[in-house]
Order: structure tokens, then C-alpha cells, then sequence
């Protein structure tokens, strides 16, 4: 292929006018994989590092008080176990539940968005967009305030635990960026893969599921991970509606240690440290991912 | 309304095709008798891929009918999984399937849609990449595979199905020279069998040596059609001679 020689781009410009270069909307348009590129792009030591500047902040460092930072990290140490099994040991059950109902959801949804039936697109595109662009906390404030914590089914008690109601507050958001996601996948295959299959008088849903859906899966797994990584880290959020994981945790165990300024680092530093050390793989392999199924048709 | 061999097998009457405000054909008529290899030549723009597209109803007609052995293509309760096993179609761009492998895409459409027996599929299958003379291609995807290579599979894919009719919609303008011969001997084999084939070509040697008939298009209407020999010696349009004029 021959180069285009356009002038004040390819070539010099042959002119001292102000030149207006064509517009680059690829990189003007916003990255649906920016949480994980931006946590992936982080050196592994960033949460210790963080936690060393906090350490030289000139409140810690000159406290004055009889109570000093090894005695705070000594609590930590305590706390460390029960803070782990009770607190972040939630975070990831309710996000790993969360992810898959979220999945399930999503993926039926985006299928009704690309309907043939004018009502179930309408009406799956009207819930993909209501989820995707409320506050997550506002979401969860109505799931939590608005279910029951028992429901009796057949004579039979069932309790709702506090951390289901937060699972299925998460994975409504999810459930509508999945839909998202498996949209816009089947819209990135070529209308001529549905020709060909059309003309080898496939059905509609023999294309679907055999022709395009095997054709974008890989491409969809990505966009899946990026979410699931802004799911853990959005999983605190369950903390301001009492929820017990590591925040709501974190904060009762300072509290019980009487509430010393020298523990906030600490103990929000350790849970930083685990969801660092948790979602950042995460983000890394999902970037590799990325590299690696990048559309090549 | 049951087709008997003595009609035509493709039957196109008046039909007339829009794209909103722009009519892209005019009242095109014609008939293609089972067994006969029919070329539609014309400039770009003039609707030939448009009217082959409507026979196997991957569009739909405004005006006038297209019958296919007696199934009417324009009417509303068709069946189009009926129409289109007996018309195979194969496109400019290929478009095979790339996530499977040349015999993967051969295979696909008889077992899933016709629900036939594997082994027996296969066999025919790698009969009918044999034929395309791609004997050892088997397992590769199209990635792999040369543009020529691919549009021989792809004209093993719709042949798979059995189709009585072939839709060849310039299946060598993506191609290098070079290539296009490969494709070229392969349409001509199939039309020595007796498959009845409708071409939208711009190869006019090609057109000149297998088509029993050959139509000119231009701006939606047929203006000029005969056999090849009068229709290349004794064009009497003069559209037609203009364009026959720049290429031969």
C-alpha cells in the first residue's frame, strides 16, 4: 500500500497557516478497560510505598502520645486474622456471587437488546441504560431497605443475610455494563458472517450461538475481568449500609482499640494491601489478555 | 404451484428494489433454465449484486416477483430455510466462518441445519474439498488460507448443502490475478456438471467462454442480453458498447 502524502501529517507542511490535523477519536473516545489499565499500569509496590508516605506524614511521625506506631501495628497484627476470615474473606464471596448472578443477568439481557422483538429490545435496552447509569450506592440503599430480611416460603423461615441483599445490590450495575459488553461484542462481528450463515439457511439463533457468539467470546472476556475488578473494589461500599467485610470491620476493631489516630493507617492500609494484592493480578492478566485477542479477523 | 424442469428455475419478473428514495432497480426481467450458467455484467452501481442478493432473499423486493423452482421469494409467509437449501450463494469477501477449519465450515451447515449423520457429512465433506483441489487444507483455518483458497472453500461451503441454483456474487474481484484463475477453473468444473449458476462478474473472457447467456445492466435495468457470441460481436446498445469498449 502506498502512503498518502497529506501535508502538515505525513509530509512536511508547505505552509506556515495554522494546520488543522485530523481528529484521532479512537484516542478521544473513553476506554472501557481504564480501571484495570490504570491498575495494571501501577509498579506492585505502590500500596507499600503509599503506606511509607503515610508513615512520614508529619502528624504520625510527631505524635506524642504514649501510644506509638509499634503499639498499632501490634493491634493489626492481633486483628489481622479475624479481619481477613470475617472481613475480606466477604468482600470476595460477595463479589465472586455478585460477578456471576451480574453474568447470568447480563448475558440474557444482552441478547434481549439485540432481539429481533421490538418490545424486549426497547425494554432490555430501558434496564441495561436505568442500571448502568444510577450510583451503585443508590442501588444498593433500595436492595437493602427494600427486601426483607425473612422471607417465609411453604411455612419455612429463610433468612437474608445482609451480605445477599448487598449480592444482589452489586450485581445489578454489573448486570447491565455485561450487557453492555455481549452488545457491543455481537455488533463487532462483520454483517457478513450473518449473510453467509443466512444464505447456509441457518436459523437465527443456530447463527447466534454457533457463527457470532464463538466469534466474540474470547473478545468479550477483557471487558469482563475490568468489571469484575472495579466490582471488589467496589465492594466497601457495603460498609455505609453496615454490611459486615473488611471496612465495617476494620473500623468496630479500631474502635475496640480506643480509637487511636496511629491505627487509621495501619489497618486501612492493610486493607488496601489486600485488595491490592488481590484485584492487581487481576488487572495484569487481564490486560495481557487483551494484548492477546485483539481482533485479528 | 409445483415446478416441473421444463420452466425456468429462477424466474425474475419486474422487479423493482429500493433503498429508501433511491431505486436501485427498475423492472428487471429474466429466466434462467435449469442447467444453463448465466453472467450479469455492468458497471459498478448498476444493481447487478443487489438483484442476485433479492433471488436468495438476503433482500427484499419492492415490485414484481422472483420465483425459485416455484417458491415465491417475495412473498410474505416465505420460507426462507427452504429457499435458501436450494440456493447457494458465495460472496466477494469469502466471509467464511474463522473460527473453524476448512472442513469445519463445509460440515457446519449440513449437520446443523439438515441435521444429517457426521461421518457421512464428512466424507462428502472432504469429497467436496478434494474437488475445490484442496486436498490437505483440511484442517486449516481461514486465517491461514490464501484469498483464492478461501473462496474455493467457501464455494465448497454452499455446495455442501446440495443447492440446485449457485449465487456467485464477483467472487474474483477481491483476488489477485494470479488467483482468480484457481477460482475461475473451479466455477467452470461445476458449470460442466450442469449446475446452474448465475454469476455477477467483471470477467468478461470468463463470461465470454462458459455463460450460456449474458446480461448488461445499467442503472437498475437489464439493456442490452444475448449469448455470448452476438452480445460481444453485435452489442447494439450503445451503453453497452461504451463499457465493452473500455475492457475488452
Amino acid at each position: 500500500m502506498t502512503r498518502k502524502s497529506i501535508p502538515g501529517v505525513t509530509v512536511r507542511a508547505r505552509t506556515d497557516l495554522p494546520v488543522l490535523k485530523p481528529f484521532d477519536v479512537a484516542a478521544h473516545s473513553p476506554d472501557p478497560m481504564m480501571t484495570v489499565r490504570w491498575l495494571a499500569g501501577m509498579p506492585w509496590w505502590t500500596p507499600l510505598a503509599m503506606m511509607g508516605a503515610f508513615l512520614l506524614w508529619p502528624a504520625v511521625a510527631h505524635s506524642q502520645g504514649t501510644y506509638g506506631m509499634a503499639d498499632a501495628f501490634e493491634a493489626l497484627v492481633r486483628w489481622m486474622p479475624f479481619l481477613v476470615q470475617s472481613g475480606f474473606l466477604f468482600n470476595v464471596l460477595i463479589s465472586v456471587f455478585a460477578m456471576l448472578v451480574g453474568t447470568v443477568m447480563g448475558a440474557f439481557l444482552g441478547l434481549g437488546q439485540i432481539s429481533l422483538s421490538r418490545p424486549v429490545r426497547a425494554i432490555s435496552w430501558f434496564v441495561t441504560q436505568l442500571f448502568r447509569n444510577s450510583p451503585w450506592l443508590v442501588i444498593l440503599f433500595i436492595v437493602l431497605l427494600a427486601l426483607p430480611f425473612e422471607v417465609e416460603v411453604f411455612g419455612v423461615l429463610f433468612f437474608f443475610p445482609d451480605w445477599w441483599k448487598a449480592v444482589i445490590g452489586l450485581s445489578l450495575p454489573v448486570m447491565a455494563n455485561i450487557s453492555e459488553i455481549v452488545r457491543g461484542a455481537v455488533a463487532s462481528v462483520p454483517t457478513a458472517q450473518w449473510e453467509a450463515a443466512e444464505s447456509l439457511a441457518f436459523s437465527r439463533t443456530q447463527t447466534l450461538w454457533r457463527i457470532i457468539l464463538p466469534q466474540c467470546f474470547k473478545r468479550m472476556i477483557p471487558p469482563w475481568m475490568n468489571w469484575y475488578a472495579i466490582l471488589t473494589m467496589a465492594t466497601p461500599l457495603c460498609s455505609l449500609l453496615g454490611v459486615e467485610e473488611i471496612v465495617t470491620l476494620s473500623r468496630q476493631a479500631m474502635e475496640s482499640e480506643n480509637n487511636h489516630p496511629e491505627l487509621l493507617v495501619p489497618f486501612y492500609g492493610f486493607a488496601l494491601v489486600l485488595f491490592f494484592a488481590y484485584c492487581y493480578p487481576i488487572a495484569r492478566i487481564t490486560i495481557a489478555l487483551e494484548r492477546r485477542y485483539s481482533v485479528k479477523l | 404451484m409445483t415446478w416441473t424442469p421444463d420452466r425456468p428455475i429462477v424466474s425474475v419478473r419486474d422487479v423493482h428494489k429500493s433503498f429508501g428514495t433511491l431505486e436501485v432497480l427498475k423492472g428487471v426481467s429474466f429466466d434462467v433454465m435449469k442447467g444453463e450458467v448465466v453472467c450479469i455484467i455492468g458497471p459498478s452501481g448498476s444493481g447487478k449484486s443487489t438483484l442476485i442478493r433479492c433471488i436468495n432473499a438476503l433482500n427484499d423486493i419492492q415490485g414484481g416477483s422472483i420465483a425459485v423452482e416455484g417458491i415465491e421469494v417475495g412473498a410474505p409467509d416465505l420460507d426462507k430455510l427452504a429457499l435458501r437449501k436450494k440456493v447457494g450463494m458465495v460472496f466477494q469477501q469469502y466471509n467464511l466462518f474463522p473460527h473453524k477449519t476448512a472442513i469445519e465450515n463445509v460440515m457446519m451447515a449440513p449437520t446443523l441445519v439438515l441435521k444429517r449423520d457426521r461421518a457421512q457429512v464428512e466424507a462428502e465433506a472432504r469429497a467436496l474439498i478434494a474437488k475445490v483441489r484442496l486436498e490437505g487444507k483440511e484442517d486449516s483455518y481461514p486465517g491461514e488460507l490464501s484469498g483464492g483458497q478461501q473462496q474455493r472453500v467457501a464455494i465448497a461451503r454452499s455446495l455442501a448443502m446440495n443447492p440446485d441454483v449457485m449465487l456467485f456474487d464477483e467472487v474474483t474481484a477481491a483476488l489477485d490475478p494470479e488467483t482468480v484463475k484457481e477460482v475461475l477453473v473451479t466455477i467452470k468444473d461445476l458449470a460442466a456438471e450442469g449446475m446452474t449458476c448465475i454469476l455477477v462478474t467483471h470477467e468478461m473472457g470468463f463470461a465470454r467462454e462458459v455463460a450460456d447467456h449474458i446480461y448488461f445492466t445499467d442503472r437498475g435495468v437489464i439493456v442490452e442480453h444475448g449469448p455470448p457470441a452476438t452480445f460481444f460481436a453485435e452489442a447494439s446498445d450503445p451503453r453497452t458498447r461504451e463499457f465493452l469498449g473500455q475492457i475488452l
